[in-house]
């Protein structure tokens, strides 16, 4: 199905998509192209910001896949992100090559400071990029499966799984904290030089991640729309309002489950690789349960099962995180934590529901 | 409790062959004895309490057969055993002559063609009718294939032509959720009967409906005998008696009478469960 | 202090001394002083024969502070005080020298060191000094003087300490002195010419679990001559790491039996409103914070008894937690009963907005919460095994409020109507229960317990804005383990999850222990996804 067919006669998606463009293209060029002293003039700062919030909105998409379409309220969701970031930046920690501060040509700094002699064997291969990259997918998808099958297999859902997700992230924010894991523990990864020979630092990288983190967007929103209106995506939405009935009606309810949580975790972990280049540093907060649980508000406020709903909602809040924190960061929590109450005792079908329902009574 | 250790045990019986080297299905449906569905000496207890007891019932094909029985005589844990949610302690199930019921997942159950409608209706209310319909067509249900799959023509008529016979063709795309109580049974029913099944096991079909609809439903239901077997348990003696040819009594778990409605009706022990006599 | 604590003997004498000082001696018997004062001259001079007879003097006294001067004298300490030729027990200080009166033990102040005389003694009077100072306490009224003693011998053992013991042993009237004393004099015999005494000390000692036993044995088991007492000695070190590894294991369990009671006590509440309401409470972690904090500022309001504080903080920490969680249920969870992960997202929410006003209300940092007096120090069982009190009370805590909720929920009609409408809401309703009601009590009585805990995590850790968050996913295990809507299932399962931590942590290490019961409890609920003790019945398995 050409992405053509998959958005005719959607208008969230035409108006998602080509909102996209119009970023895409206006940010690099208004960055680039317009010298700094003109007001219009868009810092590389405010860039990296988009590109990283638009990772966001991937992640958040493959949330909403899961816990709008399938009903599976994953609380672990940060950890598929982060290991993801972990493969991008063991790679940028490889190409760091004798620049690094001890000079090692193999070992990273934190391993020689650690003392240590070789590289460990989950190193290996990570200083080919397109190694990295496989690595990038296969191992949030990995776990996610091995996870998947083991709960969905015994029929743990509902709570129950959102607290052992919450433990699965838990429990690797604490394995990533110690220097024996072999990933930087608590200081993570950071001090990236270069991604596939570009200077990291340079104005022209940056725009280039951000536009491969619009893309990446573009595609992971056009995977989600396009399973979501297959039969498939009837099936899921079927096991979320009535899991027994679909499985009556024939249909394996845990391998549903199962290939979709795997493939939700897959972005995520695309997310998370495009994210570590960005930010500069992949530490083990991120595996940490709250950052789980905050992208589950982002898809609630912006409006679960709506794919842009969860988007938009990832973008307003972490507008807002950046307003708040920056402005009166004391209050980010009371705002955060009132966003949690309001949305799911106000807004259940969030903001793209409460347009939705305005258009209606039009 | 321990499935894994259920499977491993499984490969080290001597009086079976290995599960991956047995044919997938032998698994062809064999009602050439004239029985559809076996149930011999099941027992399942919850926590002591004995809700099926020594239970042995056999389903001819073709057949449409009604369960009766007060509160507790083990009906809907009956149902839950043929169509795989509940695993007995002891007995057999089997779905015609090859078919053993308690080595199968319930949508392998449901492929093989055993379809249920619950007590309580369960539709996918937040699906429109058409999808309903749809979602419970027979056919591939693997995720790949349903991640690809298209509705042909020919779905579609069989699609429609049962929209007709349930009589929601003018509720196509109306969201289940906002169909009445009555519609949703019958769009359940509907449901099984895009399922194909050969055996049709339909929980209280009648609940909350008025009499006209209770007479139309079973019409269906008759009309559905011959070609599937049926199973219905209903309380509503009126309906049961209406549509109707055998009728088994169920009590405590085990198969109280059985026979036409009148032989049941005089049986002595029915009339002293039912009337406490 | 300038003093350099070096000898056990010294160390001896100065917790006598502090004793002493403690408990504010009663001034000295006029004869006993007289007696003092006769000795005192003698100590000047050079001639250690008078000197030698002094320390008798000083030794047979009978003054209290016979043996601080002696003390004084062993460790260098005794001075003249050339002006008034008066005996001072100086330290140094700086470039001056403290000095106190010997004999008063009152203050002189600075004193240069041109303005002292030391008093010199040699080896043979240090060790007679020794002598007379552990055979003065052993003789001392004070029980825990002698035992100390008594203790310190057995730490170094000689023929001259057996002799001491040996003559001390028959005036003791106390068990664990004579106990201590025994042992000391059979670690003495230990190293007897005589093989027939070493033989019979080693039998005395076989399963005695003093540390300076083993040592003694382990040598003796290595360099004894004599091969039967190598042997002997070698059999009894068996059965004494026998012993050790089976307290080593007790302790392990004690360890992990308080490690689990906090995590019962953190997961009880939860057990409640998550089994009897299907709540997810994910602010419970912000109630035993909040729990914690009432004893910090309860602290703060009567300084002055902080033992009598934590006791008034329970039911203050409970009606303070208990009152933010009916607010909560009012407010917030009862629009969202049915919808368990909405549930979930707004109480999360919650805990974030109570995070911040502790932070913003009292302090981002963390507050300090004394511990009560009463609440320090371990119970010694014996030499290898001693329970420290905070832990033994928290277990004790632990099953006081796991029997009292038991007792609330069996006997009163508020938890006859708990469990009616965990049971079966509907039908509780039909019955006349007024479940909203009911909710909110439930709720608050769920929260208030998780204050209570917060009172005795106030003993055991820091109290900051973050101390929810460390225990609330422990706590949901606890609950997820232990099976939902069962207390007893949260008692098994808090102390099961707490042994299990403290068995695997010194093999793993403490980290890597919390990971691999996590990873368990994960595969866990694979095996049984309704806990160890599944909620009952037909209702629960749909």
């Amino acid at each position: 199905m050409s992405s053509h067919t998959l958005i005719k006669g959607d208008r969230d998606s035409q108006v998602f998509l080509s909102l996209l463009l119009v970023v895409a293209i206006t940010l690099p060029a208004l960055n680039l192209l317009v010298p700094e002293a003109n007001p219009l003039h868009v810092s590389t700062y405010t860039v990296t910001l988009a590109g990283k919030y638009l990772t966001y909105g991937l992640l958040a998409i493959a949330v909403d896949l899961v816990w709008g379409y399938l009903g599976i309220l994953s609380l672990g969701h940060a950890a598929f992100f982060a290991l993801g970031g972990y493969a991008m930046g063991m790679h940028l920690m490889r190409q760091i090559g004798e620049r690094g501060v001890y000079g090692n040509p193999i070992l990273p700094d934190f391993m020689v400071f650690l003392d240590w002699q070789e590289l460990p064997w989950f190193w290996y291969g990570m200083d080919h990029f397109w190694f990295a990259m496989i690595v990038v997918m296969l191992v949030p998808g990995l776990l996610a499966f091995v996870f998947g099958w083991l709960a969905f297999r015994s029929r743990v859902t509902g709570v129950y799984l959102s607290i052992i997700t919450q433990a699965l992230t838990y429990a690797l924010m604490l394995a990533f904290f110690r220097n024996e894991m072999g990933f930087g523990g608590n200081n993570g990864l950071t001090d990236f030089k270069d991604i596939l020979g570009f200077d990291l630092h340079t104005d022209a990288t940056r725009v280039g991640l951000f536009l491969a983190s619009a893309i990446a967007l573009a595609m992971g929103y056009l995977a989600c729309r396009y399973i979501v209106t297959s039969r498939l995506g009837r099936v899921a939405v079927a096991v979320r309002d009535a899991e027994d009935r679909t499985r009556f009606i024939g249909y394996r309810v845990e391998w549903v489950k199962l290939w979709l949580f795997t493939f939700s975790a897959v972005l995520a972990g695309i997310a998370g690789a495009l994210y570590v280049p960005q930010a500069g540093i992949i530490n083990p907060g991120e595996f940490s349960p709250l950052n789980s649980i905050e992208i589950v508000v982002w898809v609630a406020v912006g409006g679960r099962a709506t794919l842009v709903g969860a988007v938009a909602g990832a973008l307003m809040v972490n507008y807002g995180k950046s307003y708040f924190t920056a402005a009166l960061p004391e209050m980010w929590l009371f705002a955060l934590g009132g966003l949690f109450v309001l949305v799911t005792l106000f807004l259940p079908q969030g903001v793209i529901g409460l347009l939705r329902r305005k258009e209606s009574l039009k | 409790m321990t499935p894994l250790l259920d499977d491993v045990r499984e490969t080290w019986r001597r009086d079976r062959a290995w599960d991956f080297l047995s044919p997938r299905t032998s698994q062809k449906l064999d009602f050439s004895h004239g029985t559809a569905l076996y149930l011999e000496d099941i027992s399942v207890s919850f926590d002591g309490f004995k809700a099926i007891n020594n239970l042995t019932l056999y389903i001819d094909a073709g057949e449409l057969r009604c369960i009766i029985g007060p509160n507790g005589a083990g009906k809907t844990t009956m149902m839950d055993i043929i169509t795989g949610k509940t695993r007995p302690d002891s007995g057999t199930a089997f779905f015609g002559q090859s078919i053993d019921l308690l080595r199968l997942s319930e949508p392998e159950i449901a492929e093989l063609g055993i379809g249920r409608k619950f007590q309580k209706p369960t539709v996918f209310e937040f699906h429109n009718t058409f999808e309903n319909l749809e979602l419970a067509m027979s056919g591939d249900k693997r995720v790949w294939s349903i991640l690809r799959a298209k509705l042909s023509g020919e779905q579609r008529d069989r699609i429609d032509e049962v929209l007709v016979t349930i009589g929601l063709q003018a509720h196509r795309y109306t969201q289940a959720g906002s169909l009445s109580h009555g519609q949703k049974q019958w769009l359940e029913i509907g449901m099984l009967l895009m399922q194909d099944p050969h055996l049709l096991l339909v929980d209280e079909p009648v609940a909350g409906m008025t009499h006209q609809e209770m007479d139309r439903t079973g019409e269906l239901l008759t009309s559905l005998a011959g070609k599937h077997s049926v199973v219905v348990v209903e309380h509503d003696m009126d309906f049961v008696r209406s549509i109707a040819n055998k009728v088994t009594v169920l009590h405590q778990g085990s198969v109280l009478s059985e026979g036409s409605m009148d032989k049941v009706q005089n049986d002595p022990q029915v009339k002293q469960v039912y009337l406490g006599e | 202090m300038g003093i350099t604590v070096s000898t056990p003997i010294h160390r001896l004498a100065l917790v006598i001394l502090a004793l002493l000082l403690v408990a504010g001696s009663s001034p000295p018997s006029t004869a006993a002083t007289s007696a003092l004062d006769a000795a005192l001259p003698l100590l000047e001079g050079r001639d250690l024969a008078t000197k030698k007879q002094a320390v008798q003097l000083i030794a047979t006294s009978g003054n209290d502070r016979a043996v601080i001067i002696l003390d004084a004298l062993v460790t260098g300490n005794l001075y003249f005080l050339k002006s008034d030729n008066s005996l001072v027990i100086a330290e140094k200080n700086g470039d001056s020298y403290l000095a106190k009166n010997a004999l008063l033990g009152t203050e002189i102040g600075p004193v240069e060191k041109r303005g002292l005389k030391k008093i010199g003694i040699n080896n043979a009077l240090r060790s007679q000094i020794r002598d007379a100072i552990a055979s003065l306490s052993l003789d001392h009224a004070d029980r825990s003087i002698r035992l100390r003693a008594a203790t310190q011998m057995l730490d170094n053992p000689s023929a001259d300490t057996a002799r001491l013991l040996r003559s001390a042993l028959p005036q003791e009237t106390d068990d664990d002195v004579r106990k201590v004393m025994q042992t000391a004099v059979s670690v003495a015999d230990l190293a007897s010419a005589d093989t027939a005494a070493r033989l019979a000390a080693i039998q005395q000692l076989a399963g005695n679990l003093h540390p300076t036993v083993r040592n003694q044995l382990l040598k003796l088991s290595e360099n004894d001559k004599d091969d039967k007492t190598r042997t002997a000695a070698r059999l009894a070190l068996k059965e004494i790491d026998f012993k050790v590894d089976l307290y080593g294991k007790a302790e392990v369990l004690f360890f992990g039996i308080s490690a689990g009671s906090v995590l019962v006590l953190a997961a009880i509440g939860l057990a409640i409103t998550f089994g009897v309401m299907g709540v997810i409470n994910m602010a419970h972690g912000e109630l035993i914070m909040l729990g914690a904090y009432t004893t910090y500022l309860i602290q703060q309001l009567m300084p002055q008894h902080i033992g009598l504080s934590v006791l008034v903080a329970i039911p203050a920490a409970f009606v303070v937690s208990g009152l933010v969680g009916i607010l909560i249920e009012r407010s917030v969870i009862r629009f969202l009963y049915g919808r368990p992960l909405e549930t979930l997202l707004a109480t999360f929410g919650i805990s974030l907005i109570l995070q911040q006003l502790v932070r913003t209300l009292v302090s981002p940092q963390n507050v300090a919460v004394s511990n009560p007096g009463w609440m320090s120090g371990t119970l010694e069982i014996n030499g290898v095994l001693s329970l420290a009190y905070n832990r033994l009370y928290i277990i004790l805590f632990c099953l006081i409020v796991f029997m009292l909720l038991s007792l609330v929920l069996k006997r009163t009609p508020l938890g006859l109507q708990v469990r009616a409408v965990s049971q079966n809401r509907d039908m509780a309703r039909a019955m006349g229960v007024r479940s909203a009601r009911v909710d909110a009590l439930t709720f608050g009585l769920g929260s208030g317990i998780a204050g209570v805990a917060g009172v005795a995590l106030s003993q055991l850790t820091n109290v900051g804005p973050n101390l929810g968050q460390s225990y609330i996913i422990d706590s949901f295990m606890v609950v997820v383990f232990g099976g939902v809507g069962n207390l007893w299932g949260t008692l098994v399962g808090g102390l099961t999850l707490g042994i299990a931590n403290k068995v695997l942590e010194p093999w793993a290490g403490a980290v890597l222990a919390k990971i691999l019961v996590l990873v368990f409890i994960i595969l866990f609920i694979q095996k049984r996804p309704r806990g160890l003790f599944p909620q009952k019945g037909r209702g629960a398995v749909n």
